[in-house]
C-alpha cells in the first residue's frame, strides 16, 4: 500500500459529488498479494496485478477454481489480510490507511465457516456486531453495556433474517442454516455498507440456500448494500450477481455480466473442462450443466 | 462515510412477503425487549443480580471455613472475635487471646490468600480459554506456571535472600520466569507477525515439559530438607502470609483482574474466531499480547506464594459458563469469585481431612479437576473438538 496508483484522482473523494449510481464502492490497483511475504518467486503470488472496481450497490460474485485467490480476494476487501502491493480504496478513502474499527463499520465480513466453541445466544452473537459502534471511552468499549439503539438494531437484524424466536437459544445449538443466518444477522447489526460474503450456501440444502439468496438480494434492493460474494457455484453466481468476477490462478480472467462470463470458452480456458451452458428457463441467465461421462482422453490425461 | 446511511429500522415495513424461508415472520412487531427478558441479553441489572449473590456468598463461605481447623472454633466465637478485631483495629494477643490469634493471623490470611489465588486461576483460565478458543485450555497449557515456578525452584536452590525490603523476592522470580517462558513460547509460536494458536499449544507443551525436566534436576539436587519443602510447594500449598505481604499481593492482582475485566467485550468478539475479530474492528494481535502478558504475570505471582495447582483454571470457567452463559462481563467476575471460593473450600479439606497433618491442596483440586477434564474430553468433545 505504499504506492498509489496512476489513477489516484479517482481515488480521492470527491465528497460524494458523483452521482450515487456510479460510485464506486471498491477502487482496486494492481493487488498483490502472498502468504509468506518472505518467500521468493512468482509462484508464490496468491494473487497477481489485480485491478477492478465494486460499484455501490451490485452483487459481485467472485468464482474461480480452488486456489484460485477468492477467499484470499475477499479477505483482502475486509481489511482481514493487508495486501503485498497494491492499493485499494473504498468509497474513496484508501483501505491501507483506515483504522480497522473504521473499516468495520463499513465492511462487514462473513467467513465461510464461524464455528463458536463458547454458548452464547443468538442474541449476544449479533449485538457482538454493533462492537465497531462503541468508540466511546475505552471502557466503554471493553466492558460497557449496549445501549437501547444497539438492542434494537441487533432485533430488526434478526427479524430480517428470521431468527428472532430463536433470540435466546446457544449459537452451539443451531442448524448449519441457522448458524449462517445468525452470521449475517451479525454482520447486519454492525450496519455496513457493504457485506462480504465467503461460500454463503457451502454445506446448505436448497431451501437454505434459497433462503440466504434471497436475504442478500433484498439487502441489495431494499437498502442499496454492496454485497460481494464468492461462489463455488456458478449457476447461483449467475442468477443472483449483478457481475462476476472470474479468477484464474490469482488474476483477473474476466469480470462482467453474467452473459459475458458464463462462456463455454472462458469455463474451458479456466477450468479446462467443456461444460453445456443452456438459459435458465425463467431468468434466462446463463446455466452451467456438467456433459455426460466420456472416457474422452482430457479426463484421462487430468487424471 | 455516511452518504448512504443504512439504518436497518427502513426497510421492515416494504419486506415482500414471498420470500421463501421469511415468510413466517410478517408481523413488524418489534420484539423489543423480549430476548432481554429471556435471558439473551446480558444486562447490567442482570449482572449485578449475580455478583452481590455471589460476593455475599463468598463472604459466608469464609466465615464457615473460619470455624474449621485442628482446633474447631464455633462460629459464634468467629463473629465475636472478628468484630473484636474491626473494633480495635488490631490483631496482638492480649485483645483476642490464643484462638483469637490463631484465628486471625493464621487462617484469615490464608483463606484470604485461597480466595485470591483461586480468583486469579480461574480468570487466568477465562481469559486464555477465550483466546485459545478452547475449553480445555488453563494456565498451566501454555507453560507459563511451569516457568514461574522455575524461577522460584531456581531461587531457592541458589539460596537467594526470601526477604529484599521486608518482601518476598520470590513472587519476582515467579514474574521472571513466567515472563521467560512466554517470550519464548511467543518467540517459538510467532510467525509472521501473528499467533497461530495451534503452534502456541504446542510450544507450551513442549516448554512445560523441558521446564518441568528441569524443575525436577533442581529438587534433586537440593539438601534434603530443602527438597521435601520444595516438593510440597511444587504441588501447591497454601500458606498464611503476613498483611503486608497478602496486601501488596492483593493490590498487583486485583489490578491485573481489573485490566482483564477491561477486555470483556473485546474476548467475546474474539471467540467468532480472529479474521471475524479483526473484520469487527479489533486489532487482534494487540489485544492477544495484552492480555497474554497479563496472563502470564498474574500467573507468576500466584505460582510463586501458592506452586502448582492444578485445574480450577479449566473446571471453573467451565462450571460458571454452564450455569450463566459466555459473555465474559459476567464470566470473568463471576469465575473469579466462584474460584475463590472453590479454593478457599478445597483449602479447609486439605486442612481438616488428615488433621493435624496437612495434604497440599493441588492434590485435591487435581483429584476433583482431573476426572472433570477427562469426562469433558471423552463425552464432550464434540462441543469443541
Amino acid at each position: 500500500m505504499s504506492q498509489l496508483p496512476k489513477n489516484a484522482d479517482s481515488m480521492i473523494d470527491q465528497a460524494g459529488t458523483g452521482a450515487a449510481a456510479s460510485r464506486r464502492a471498491y477502487e482496486v490497483r494492481s493487488l498483490r498479494f502472498r502468504y509468506h511475504p518472505l518467500s521468493r518467486g512468482a509462484a508464490n503470488w496468491v494473487l497477481d496485478e489485480v485491478t477492478f472496481d465494486i460499484q455501490a450497490g451490485e452483487i459481485l460474485g467472485i468464482v474461480g477454481p480452488n486456489g484460485s485467490g477468492k477467499t484470499s480476494l475477499l479477505k483482502l476487501l475486509a481489511k482481514v489480510l493487508r495486501p503485498h502491493d497494491g492499493a485499494m480504496a473504498l468509497f474513496g478513502r484508501d483501505l491501507g490507511a483506515m483504522p480497522q474499527v473504521e473499516v468495520a463499520r463499513t465492511v462487514a465480513f462473513v467467513p465461510q465457516e464461524s464455528p463458536q466453541v463458547f454458548s452464547f445466544t443468538v442474541m449476544e452473537t449479533v449485538l457482538m456486531g454493533r462492537f465497531p459502534h462503541h468508540h466511546g471511552a475505552t471502557w466503554s468499549a471493553g466492558f460497557g453495556w449496549e445501549s437501547a439503539e444497539d438492542l434494537s438494531i441487533a432485533e430488526q437484524a434478526l427479524q430480517y433474517t428470521d431468527l428472532t424466536h430463536l433470540a435466546g437459544r446457544s449459537v452451539m445449538d443451531l442448524s448449519g442454516g441457522e448458524r449462517q443466518r445468525c452470521m449475517i444477522a451479525r454482520a447486519l447489526a454492525q450496519a455496513p455498507q457493504v457485506l462480504l460474503l465467503d461460500e454463503p450456501t457451502a454445506f446448505l440444502d436448497l431451501q437454505h440456500q434459497m433462503e440466504i439468496c434471497a436475504i442478500v438480494r433484498r439487502l441489495k434492493e431494499e437498502r442499496g448494500l454492496t454485497v460481494v460474494l464468492v461462489s463455488h457455484d456458478l449457476n447461483l453466481a449467475s442468477q443472483y450477481c449483478d457481475r462476476i468476477l472470474m479468477l484464474k490462478a490469482g488474476a483477473l480472467f474476466r469480470l462482467g455480466t453474467p452473459h459475458d462470463v458464463i462462456d463455454v470458452e472462458v469455463l474451458k480456458a479456466v477450468y479446462g473442462c467443456d461444460v453445456l451452458i443452456d438459459r435458465h428457463p425463467e431468468s434466462g441467465v446463463p446455466r452451467v450443466t456438467l456433459p455426460q461421462y466420456r472416457a474422452t482422453k482430457t479426463v484421462g490425461d487430468r487424471l | 462515510m455516511s452518504e448512504m446511511p443504512l439504518t436497518i429500522d427502513q426497510s421492515r415495513a416494504s419486506v415482500p412477503s414471498d420470500q421463501p424461508g421469511l415468510a413466517n415472520d410478517p408481523g413488524a412487531t418489534p420484539a423489543s425487549s423480549g430476548a432481554e427478558k429471556s435471558g439473551a441479553v446480558l444486562t447490567a441489572r442482570r449482572w449485578t443480580a449475580v455478583m452481590v449473590p455471589l460476593l455475599i456468598l463468598s463472604a459466608a463461605l469464609l466465615l464457615i471455613c473460619l470455624q474449621f481447623g485442628t482446633q474447631w472454633i464455633g462460629l459464634g466465637r468467629v463473629i465475636d472475635i472478628v468484630s473484636a478485631v474491626v473494633r480495635e483495629w488490631s490483631v496482638e494477643s492480649e485483645q483476642i487471646g490464643t484462638t483469637g490469634v490463631i484465628l486471625m493471623q493464621v487462617r484469615l490470611p490464608r483463606l484470604l490468600l485461597g480466595l485470591l489465588v483461586g480468583a486469579c486461576l480461574a480468570s487466568v483460565g477465562v481469559v486464555l480459554q477465550a483466546l485459545l478458543r478452547n475449553p480445555l485450555a488453563d494456565p498451566y497449557v501454555l507453560g507459563v506456571s511451569s516457568g514461574a515456578a522455575l524461577g522460584v525452584a531456581l531461587a531457592i536452590l541458589l539460596g537467594i535472600g526470601s526477604t529484599f525490603l521486608a518482601l518476598s523476592v520470590l513472587p519476582l522470580c515467579g514474574f521472571a520466569g513466567g515472563l521467560l517462558s512466554l517470550v519464548v513460547v511467543y518467540r517459538m509460536a510467532v510467525s509472521y507477525g501473528r499467533l497461530p494458536i495451534h503452534s502456541l499449544l504446542l510450544a507450551g507443551v513442549i516448554l512445560n515439559s523441558i521446564f518441568s525436566a528441569l524443575i525436577m534436576f533442581i529438587t534433586s539436587i537440593m539438601e534434603p530438607n530443602r527438597s521435601a519443602g520444595t516438593m510440597t510447594w511444587l504441588m501447591g500449598t497454601l500458606t498464611a502470609p503476613s498483611y503486608p505481604a497478602l496486601a501488596i499481593l492483593t493490590c498487583y492482582l486485583l489490578g491485573g483482574l481489573f485490566l482483564l475485566l477491561k477486555q470483556a467485550r473485546k474476548l467475546n468478539v474474539l471467540t467468532l474466531g480472529e479474521e471475524s475479530a479483526r473484520s469487527l474492528g479489533i486489532e487482534t494481535e494487540r489485544v492477544k499480547r495484552q492480555v497474554y502478558l497479563l496472563s502470564a504475570l498474574i500467573t507468576g505471582a500466584v505460582v510463586s506464594v501458592s506452586g502448582m495447582i492444578g485445574f480450577v483454571g479449566m473446571v471453573i470457567p467451565h462450571a460458571v459458563r454452564l450455569m450463566l452463559g459466555a459473555d465474559h462481563r459476567l464470566l470473568l467476575p463471576a469465575s473469579a469469585l466462584v474460584g475463590g471460593m472453590y479454593l478457599m473450600a478445597a483449602d479447609t479439606l486439605a486442612r481438616t481431612l488428615l488433621s493435624p497433618a496437612e495434604i497440599p491442596v493441588g492434590i485435591i483440586t487435581a483429584l476433583a479437576g482431573g476426572p472433570f477434564f477427562i469426562y469433558l474430553l471423552v463425552w464432550r468433545k464434540d462441543r469443541f473438538a
